[in-house]
């Protein structure tokens, strides 16, 4: 915390530019070198020297210049101590519990799908855009509320721009987390279509948790890792029992479901797990997604390490141009919105204005944990750019490319894909689908399927055995579906709270959290908006991903733009004019991020609008177009693309609004000529332990 | 310190890590708590302090991220 002051020592000097010069190095070598494949070590290797620089010179920067933030100051954690919710922590344990809660499913979805551009578009923007952007809104929101008595986000737009802008915000907090629920929830659609195997072992997390569930609430009380590891040895045996559930004649129709079944199934089971108590299902999925979910990034990292995988695809394919087959759109503004979480996440400003202020022992360890953390979930986002980019780009167009575009068997889509410039045999799209266990791989988009098979090639190489690339792949599919699946259910039980709350102001009883009927209500409401968007992903004509993911990325986007205009207002409050553009820059880049990407999904070629025009004018003419087989469901398609043009209109008139009250609020401020910002008074350090008693 | 007591700091520290990642704050700091501010209040079991923290967990808040 003092090394500030301290001056830099001659071998620390000479290992950050030793640290500088390999960087540049490795990172010339990713831009520049064309023609040939490179090893992914130089891609990781680029990465972790960005970081490293970013972490010891940008965020210190802003510790010391822009935040101001003070060892010597109590933090939330002293001064209102309560043994519970406000609790000075080790710093490492507070960073662990920051990591776990910001790195979900969503780093691992944007960078594989923004793959089809290349390697280099997808790995320049989380680098710079992590360093720039997103881990210094994680940061700066961390320190905003460190002073503010860990306040959430809402309370301090509240605070600091008056009551309207923080409904605003938070009714675009609602609005954003209906689509995150159900574009997961889609990935996970798409992951076990028509997957024996895969349904057979989601299902089976079901028994497994309310087994864990049972123990620890009965026989065990409290014993997370205990019954952790039992329930990862059950879930284990149910990725080894799926293989011959998948080969079995009677067992195996029974877990083959559609996109259509699998929605409706995943609806019920969202509604079902929302309302049973929290300790027989929620929560034991909750810890044994959270363990699997490190222990598979540190596995995929070492696979990465062990394996040196080659980058198969080119640096930079033809389809910056916005034809791409995975999503549609530009490499501005569609890159951009495409890798939001691991680039810049809106989310994780409501995570670092939640637990982690509360638990932090000093204000000098919020870089290790805001800023830090944040950089490791994007190496989570590297690693999965370097799972997807190390796979045969036919295999991967295949799986991420719409059954519209290449056909259902894998001779036309050979076809296809070979005509676009990334040669690929029949032969090869079936033995990638038998090497995994699967009947077939092709438009599995959404991220999940194409990264379990990038793994499982990462660790069949480094520990090859027979039959061992299906585990894996399922074991992938399964630690995805998981904690999409957890954050469906808990995602659901917040969403019931704001919507009883909302609906306690117009009908008082309704917000009772005890009443069954409040209760049943309120959760049919918030499944049945995120299910909505669900099914329509499901019989979405381009596949569901295409559609939503674009409207998930503005929303998220949308989110950090107000997070970062929020840390802009504070900045000119604090009079601290001359730093205004650490969050002001980055906050300007994703408004017009936001509302050209929004733009261009309201009116153009590839808009909502066009797309639903489209199938207006075919209906009028009485022809279906595909996947419509009837006139109701050309109908279905047509209303779904309405919605979807509203929902973007909304997402961008919230951004314009939020942008118009921060710049009153930025206004007044400059032309004040004393600090306004709503900081909580000083208290040493050292006095506070002893007054902190309450 | 020796490499037995060294373990044990790792232990205690990967344990903690774990529980918090679960919303499971330290127990014994809890305890510690209760009996220097609050001398008057009931020390709850492991068992009860955790029942309440894993209901608390799930009402409401930011939760986790995507």
């Amino acid at each position: 915390m003092h090394s500030a002051t301290v001056k830099p020592s001659p071998a620390a000097k000479i290992l950050w530019v030793a640290i500088a010069i390999v960087g540049a190095w490795c990172l010339g070598v990713v831009a520049l070198r064309r023609g040939e494949s490179i090893n992914a070590i130089w891609l990781v290797a680029a990465s972790l020297c960005v970081f490293l620089i970013g972490y010891r010179f940008y965020a210190k920067f802003i510790e010391h210049s822009v935040l101001r933030l003070d060892p010597t100051r109590a933090p939330p954690s002293v001064l209102r101590n309560d043994g519970l919710d406000y609790v000075p922590t080790d710093k490492w344990v507070v960073f662990g519990h920051h990591f776990a809660a910001i790195a979900g499913a969503g780093p691992l979805v944007g960078p594989v799908l923004a793959a089809q551009m290349g390697y280099l578009p997808g790995t320049m923007w989380i680098l710079f855009g992590v360093v720039f952007a997103g881990a210094v809104q994680d940061f700066m929101i961390l320190g905003l509320s460190l002073r503010r008595d860990g306040r959430s986000l809402g309370h301090m737009l509240r605070e600091e721009l008056g009551p309207l802008p923080g409904i605003v915000a938070m009714v675009g907090v609602l609005v954003l987390m209906m689509i995150v629920l159900a574009v997961l929830a889609l990935v996970v659609v798409k992951a076990l279509t028509h997957s024996p195997w895969g349904t057979f072992t989601v299902a089976a997390t079901i028994p497994i948790a309310l087994l864990m569930g049972g123990y620890l609430r009965w026989l065990r009380p409290g014993r997370i890792l205990e019954v952790s590891i039992i329930g990862l040895a059950l879930l284990l045996l149910s990725i080894w029992a799926g293989r011959f559930v998948a080969e079995s004649a009677t067992l195996a129709p029974v877990f083959d479901l559609d996109a259509k079944a699998l929605a409706w199934w995943l609806i019920g089971y969202g509604f079902c797990a929302s309302v049973l108590p929290v300790w027989l299902l929620l929560a034991p999925r909750d810890y044994l997604s959270t363990f699997l979910k490190i222990g598979t990034i540190a596995l995929l990292a070492l696979a990465i390490f062990l394996a040196a995988p080659m980058l198969q695809m080119p640096a930079v394919t033809k389809f910056i141009d916005g034809t791409g087959p995975v999503f549609q759109g530009n490499l501005f503004p569609f890159l951009f919105i495409t890798i939001a979480c691991g680039a810049v996440s809106g989310w994780h400003s409501i995570i670092a204005s939640g637990t982690t202020p509360k638990l932090l022992a000093n204000e000098g360890q919020a870089r290790l944990v805001g800023y830090g953390g944040m950089l490791c979930e994007a190496f989570v986002a590297i690693m999965a750019l370097v799972a997807a980019v190390s796979l045969h780009p036919g295999v991967y167009f295949a799986m991420n490319a719409p059954g519209a575009l290449i056909g259902t068997t894998a001779e036309h889509a050979a076809q296809v894909i070979s005509q676009w410039g990334f040669v690929v045999t029949p032969d090869a799209l079936v033995q990638t689908a038998k090497d995994v266990g699967e009947q077939s791989i092709l438009s599995r988009a959404g991220g999940a399927p194409t990264l379990a098979v990038g793994m499982a090639q990462l660790l069949h190489n480094i520990l090859p055995g027979e039959g061992m690339m299906a585990f894996w792949y399922h074991y992938a599919i399964l630690f995805e579906a998981l904690f999409i699946l957890t954050t469906v259910d808990a995602g659901t039980r917040v969403g019931r709270f704001m919507i009883q709350e909302i609906a306690g102001l117009i009908h008082k009883p309704l917000q009772e959290s005890e009443s069954w009927s409040g209760n049943l209500l309120a959760t049919a409401i918030c499944v049945g908006l995120w299910g909505y968007f669900l099914y329509q992903g499901a019989v979405d004509p381009l596949g569901g991903i295409n559609t939503l993911w674009p409207l998930f990325g503005i929303a998220n986007q949308m989110l950090a733009a107000i997070a970062l205009m929020l840390a802009t207002v504070v900045v000119v409050k604090l009079k601290r004019e001359r730093y205004v553009w650490v969050p002001g820059v980055p906050a300007i880049w994703l408004i017009t991020c936001t509302l050209a990407a929004g733009y261009e999904k309201l009116v153009g070629p590839i808009s909502f609008t066009a797309a639903a025009d489209k199938y207006a004018a075919a209906l009028a003419q009485g022809q279906m177009l595909a996947p419509a087989k009837t006139a109701a469901a050309m109908q279905q398609i047509i209303t779904n693309n309405r919605v979807d043009m509203a929902m973007t209109a909304i997402f961008m008139a919230l951004v314009v609004v939020m942008t118009l009250f921060c710049l009153r609020a930025l206004l007044q401020a400059w032309h004040t000529n004393h600090p306004t910002a709503h900081e909580e008074p000083y208290v040493a350090l050292t006095g506070a332990s002893l007054a902190a008693h309450h | 310190m020796n490499l037995q007591a060294r373990l044990q700091s790792v232990r205690k520290w990967a344990v903690q890590t774990a529980r918090l990642c679960c919303g499971i704050p330290d127990y014994d700091a809890y305890v510690r708590h209760l009996r220097e501010h609050h001398p008057e209040r009931r020390v709850p079991s492991y068992a009860e302090f955790f029942r309440e923290r894993q209901e608390a967990r799930y009402k409401g808040g930011g939760g986790r991220c995507c």
